[in-house]
C-alpha cells in the first residue's frame, strides 16, 4: 500500500490522476464543475414511503434488462411448429413458434427460466410498486399545485404500465393468455359505432389473427417501452427540478428542503435498493414458479376451446376489470336496432371513468377544500380525513372487484356456488366503500384530536409520529395542534417535540410515574 | 457499526456470484441459480446500506426551494415574445389559413395507412364456416354418428370443411333426452334424437363455455361464470351473458352422421353495435 503510493507520487508529480485529468478533459467540453457539485449535493428528504416509487423505477431497469435478454430468444410469429424439446409431455404436439421459443427458453436455454420468471415477477412487482407510490402521493396530497403535472404523468405510466403488462404475456400464445387476449378482442369489440372496425385494426382481422402476436411484440417492446421512458423521464425530471416534498416537522417549511445531499450517502443508499430489489426478484425467480406456460399448453384453437377450464385469472393488476365483467347482469342495451354490448360497461366505461377521474383529482379535489395555493409539505392521511376517506372508499371498491375476479376460486375455497358469492358481492362492491370511507373519515378525526399514531402500544402510551417518520413515545399529549407536537410539560419523562430519539430504547423504557389518564379519554372521544 | 460488521455481506455477494457460475456449468438448477442470484445481489445491497448507514457522512442539511413562478417581468418578456410571433402569422390570414390546410391534409394523409393495419370486417362477424350438409367432426376430424353420444355426453365438434379448425366455428353437442327439450318456435327438428347443438362461444366476450353440468342440464363458462339452460335454447340463466347461445340446426344424414341444416341463424359469440342491423343471408 505504502509502496503503491510511492510510486504514483514519483511518477506522476508532473501527471494529475486519471480522475483530475478526466474531470479537465469533460469540463473543458462541457463545464461540468459549474454544476456537478450543485447539483450532486442537491438535498432529498428521507422518509420510508419515498421509497416506493423508486421501488418502481428500479423494477422497470430490472424489466429493460431481462427482457432485452428474453427478445434474444423468442420468436413472435404464429408459424406452426412441432414441439421437440426436453419437456416431455409435450413432444410432438403442435403449437405455434412463439409458445415453442418460451417453452425452449424456459427448458433449453440455461438460466432462460430465471430471466423469463424475474421478467414475469418483476413486471408484477412494478405494477404494484406503481400502485403503492400513487397511493402514498395521493393519501399525503403531493399531488398538489406545483405537481399536478406530474400527477397526470404518473397516471399515464400507470396505464401503459397495465396495458404493457397484458401484451406481455399474451405474447407466449399459451392456452390461459390466449383466452385473456380474447375477452381483449371482444371488449374492443364492444365499443359503439366503431368497435367490429376497431378490433380488426388492432388485432389485423378477426380473432384469432396470425398478425395478432408480432403486432403485439412490436408493441410490448419498443412502441410502449418508448413512451414509457419518455414520460418516467419527464416525471423524474420535474421531481428533481420541482424538489421533493416533505412531511412537517422542525424547521421544515414551505420554502426549504431538509434531507440528506445526494451524494454520496443517499446515492450509495438508493443504489443499494436497487440491488436489494434486483435481489429479491432475483430469489423470487428462482424460488417461486410464474405463468408455467408448458403446464396450461399452447394456445391452438380448436384445443383450446376444448380445454379451458374453471380458474382463469389474468395477472393481478386486470383482475379488477375481469371482476367487473363477472359481476354485472347481463344487460345489454339495445338503442334503434343497434347494440351496446355488456363488455363495453366492465371493459371500457369503467377504466375510461377510473383514470379520467384519477387525472382530474388534483382539479376536483379544490373544487370542494378551495385549497389552491402551492404545497411542498405533505398532509398526513389524517390531516385531510375527507381524501383520506374517499380514497380509501374507493380502493375498497377496487379491491372487492380484484376479488371477485376470483369468484370462482374463492367459492372453491369456501365450499359455496359461484352464483352465492357473485351476488354478495354484487352488495359489498356498494356497501364496502361507503362503510370504509365513513370508518376512515372518522378515524382521520380522531387522529386529528389526540396526535396518538394508529399503532400506539397501550392506552398509557402515546407514540407520536414524527414528519421524519420515526416515532416518539409521550405520556400526556395535549391535543390542540394536530400538526405540532405539544408534550405536556409536567411530564419530565416526556421527549420534546421532535428531538431525535434512538426509537430502540426509548420504546423499551419502563414507563415512569405517568401523570392523570387524561389523554387515554381524548382517544376515545 | 464498523467494518468487520459490514464485510460478511460483501463476502456472502462473493461466493453467491461464484456459486452462480458454477451452477450455470454444471445443469443451471433454476432454484439454486434463482437462489444464488439473490444472494449476490441481497449481500451487495445489504452492504451498501450499512456502509451507507454507518460510515458515510449522514447529517440532514438545509436547502431553499426557489420559486417556481417567475417574476412579472419574466412572464410579460415570454409573453410579448410568443405573441409577437403569433401575431406575425395571424396577420398573413390568407397564408396562415393555407398553411394550415396544408399540415391539415397531411395529418389527415398519415391517417390513410392505419387502414391497412385490419381489413374491414365485413360479413366476417356474421358468419361462420358451418353450411347445409357439412358434418360435425371431433377436433381430430372424425364424424360423429347420432348414436355415439350417450344420454348426458357432450361433444366439442367442428364443421368438416378442411384442415382448419375455427374457434369461431366450435360448437357443443349435448346428448339428451328428447322429450325433456323445450324447442322455441321453429327450431322443433333442430335436435334430432335428443342431440343438440349450440355455439361453444360466449356471448358475453366469447369464451369458450366449456363446462356441462348434466344434472342441471347447463353449459357453464369457466371465465366469468355465466349459466346457459340447455333444454330451454340455451338461455343464459346466471352470469354476465345476456343472450342465449345461438343454436346449430342439425340433421342426419343418409349414413347415420350429424350433419347442420344450415348456418347459425344469428352471429355467434359476443354482441357488438351493428349486430342487429343486418339481416342473415337464408341458405
Amino acid at each position: 500500500m505504502a509502496l503503491a503510493l510511492r510510486r504514483k507520487k514519483a511518477g506522476g508529480a508532473s501527471q494529475p490522476p486519471p480522475f483530475r485529468q478526466a474531470s479537465k478533459w469533460i469540463d473543458e467540453r462541457l463545464g461540468l464543475s459549474k454544476f456537478a457539485p450543485k447539483q450532486l449535493s442537491k438535498v432529498f428528504p428521507d422518509h420510508w414511503s419515498f421509497m416506493l416509487g423508486e421501488v418502481t423505477l428500479y423494477c422497470f431497469v430490472i424489466l429493460l434488462a431481462t427482457g432485452v435478454y428474453l427478445t434474444f430468444f423468442f420468436e413472435p410469429s404464429v408459424r406452426e411448429v412441432t414441439y421437440n424439446g426436453s419437456y416431455a409431455p409435450l413432444v410432438g404436439t403442435q403449437m405455434s413458434a412463439a409458445y415453442k421459443s418460451a417453452v425452449d427458453l424456459s427448458f433449453d436455454v440455461r438460466a432462460g427460466l430465471v430471466m423469463r420468471q424475474m421478467h414475469h415477477w418483476s413486471a408484477l412487482l412494478f405494477v404494484a410498486a406503481m400502485v403503492l407510490h400513487l397511493l402514498r402521493v395521493f393519501f399525503t396530497g403531493a399531488y398538489r399545485k406545483p405537481r399536478e403535472l406530474n400527477w397526470v404523468i404518473g397516471v399515464n405510466l400507470l396505464i401503459l404500465a397495465v396495458i404493457n403488462g397484458f401484451l406481455g404475456y399474451s405474447l407466449l400464445d399459451d392456452l390461459l393468455s390466449g383466452t385473456g387476449v380474447r375477452v381483449g378482442y371482444s371488449i374492443l369489440l364492444s365499443i359503439p359505432l366503431i368497435g367490429d372496425l376497431a378490433a380488426s385494426l388492432v388485432f389485423g382481422g378477426p380473432f384469432p389473427s396470425p398478425a395478432m402476436i408480432p403486432r403485439f411484440f412490436a408493441l410490448h417492446v419498443l412502441l410502449l417501452p418508448a413512451a414509457i421512458i419518455g414520460l418516467l423521464s419527464a416525471h423524474l425530471g420535474m421531481v428533481w427540478f420541482q424538489k421533493h416534498t416533505q412531511f412537517r416537522g422542525p424547521d421544515r417549511t414551505e420554502h426549504n428542503v431538509v434531507g440528506t445531499p445526494l451524494f454520496p450517502t443517499y446515492a450509495v443508499k438508493a443504489l443499494g435498493l436497487f440491488v436489494l430489489v434486483v435481489a429479491v426478484v432475483a430469489a423470487m425467480s428462482g424460488l417461486a414458479q410464474i405463468n408455467p406456460i408448458w403446464k396450461f399448453g399452447p394456445f391452438a384453437e380448436a384445443k383450446t376451446v376444448a380445454a379451458v377450464t374453471s380458474a382463469s385469472q389474468p395477472d393481478w393488476y386486470m383482475g379488477w376489470m375481469d371482476g367487473l365483467l363477472r359481476l354485472i347482469p347481463g344487460w345489454e342495451t339495445r338503442v334503434a336496432g343497434f347494440m351496446i354490448p355488456n363488455a363495453f360497461w366492465g371493459g371500457i366505461v369503467l377504466p375510461g371513468i377510473t383514470f379520467t377521474v384519477m387525472m382530474l383529482w388534483p382539479w376536483l379535489e379544490p373544487r370542494w377544500t378551495k385549497d389552491r395555493k402551492a404545497h411542498n409539505l405533505l398532509d398526513r392521511p389524517r390531516d385531510a380525513p375527507f381524501r383520506a376517506g374517499f380514497g380509501a372508499g374507493v380502493l375498497m371498491f377496487y379491491f372487492l372487484l380484484l376479488l371477485a375476479g376470483s369468484n370462482d376460486v374463492l367459492a372453491t375455497i369456501f365450499s359455496v356456488s359461484p352464483e352465492n358469492i357473485t351476488y354478495v358481492f354484487r352488495v359489498l362492491i356498494f356497501v364496502g366503500p361507503v362503510v370504509t370511507y365513513l370508518v376512515t373519515k372518522r378515524i382521520c378525526e380522531d387522529l386529528q384530536g389526540t396526535n396518538a399514531h394508529p399503532a400506539a402500544p397501550g392506552p398509557n402510551h402515546l407514540v407520536i409520529r414524527r414528519a421524519d417518520g420515526g416515532y416518539d413515545i409521550a405520556h400526556g399529549v395535549h391535543h390542540d395542534d394536530p400538526h405540532d407536537l405539544v408534550v405536556d410539560p409536567n411530564n419530565t419523562n416526556a421527549p420534546a417535540p421532535g428531538e431525535p430519539i434512538d426509537k430502540g430504547p426509548t420504546s423499551k423504557r419502563k414507563p415512569k410515574p405517568k401523570p392523570k389518564p387524561k389523554p387515554k379519554k381524548e382517544v376515545q372521544n | 457499526m464498523n467494518e468487520r460488521h459490514i464485510a460478511p455481506a460483501f463476502i456472502v455477494a462473493v461466493l453467491c456470484a461464484f456459486g452462480f457460475m458454477v451452477t450455470y456449468g454444471f445443469d443451471g438448477n433454476t432454484q439454486l441459480q434463482g437462489g444464488l442470484l439473490g444472494g449476490a445481489f441481497g449481500g451487495l445491497g445489504v452492504g451498501m446500506i450499512l456502509w451507507a448507514k454507518h460510515l458515510m457522512p449522514n447529517e440532514e442539511v438545509e436547502d431553499h426551494r426557489h420559486e417556481m413562478e417567475s417574476s412579472p417581468e419574466e412572464q410579460q418578456e415570454f409573453n410579448e415574445l410568443i405573441e409577437g410571433a403569433a401575431g406575425d402569422v395571424t396577420r398573413r390570414k390568407f397564408l396562415s389559413r393555407l398553411g394550415l390546410a396544408a399540415v391539415g391534409s397531411i395529418g389527415l394523409a398519415a391517417l390513410f395507412p392505419l387502414k391497412s393495419l385490419g381489413p374491414n370486417p365485413g360479413n366476417s362477424l356474421f358468419r361462420t364456416g358451418w353450411a347445409k350438409g357439412l358434418r360435425l367432426v371431433t377436433q381430430e376430424g372424425k364424424p360423429i354418428k347420432a348414436t355415439d353420444l350417450e344420454v348426458g355426453g357432450a361433444l366439442t365438434v367442428f364443421p368438416d370443411n378442411g384442415e382448419h379448425r375455427n374457434e369461431r366455428d366450435s360448437t357443443i353437442v349435448v346428448k339428451v333426452d328428447a322429450s325433456a327439450i323445450k324447442p322455441r318456435r321453429g327450431r322443433e327438428s333442430w335436435a334430432p334424437e335428443g342431440n343438440i347443438a349450440y355455439s361453444k362461444v360466449c356471448t358475453h366476450v366469447g369464451c369458450p363455455v366449456g363446462l356441462y353440468r348434466e344434472n342441471t342440464q347447463e353449459l357453464l363458462c369457466p371465465c366469468h361464470q355465466s349459466t346457459f339452460d340447455v333444454l330451454d335454447g340455451a338461455r343464459p340463466i346466471f352470469g354476465p351473458a345476456s343472450r342465449s347461445l345461438p343454436q346449430l340446426p342439425l340433421s342426419i344424414d343418409s349414413e347415420g352422421y350429424l350433419i347442420a341444416q344450415s348456418d347459425y341463424k344469428e352471429p355467434v359469440g359476443p354482441g357488438f353495435w351493428s349486430r342487429g342491423r343486418r339481416k342473415m343471408e337464408d341458405d
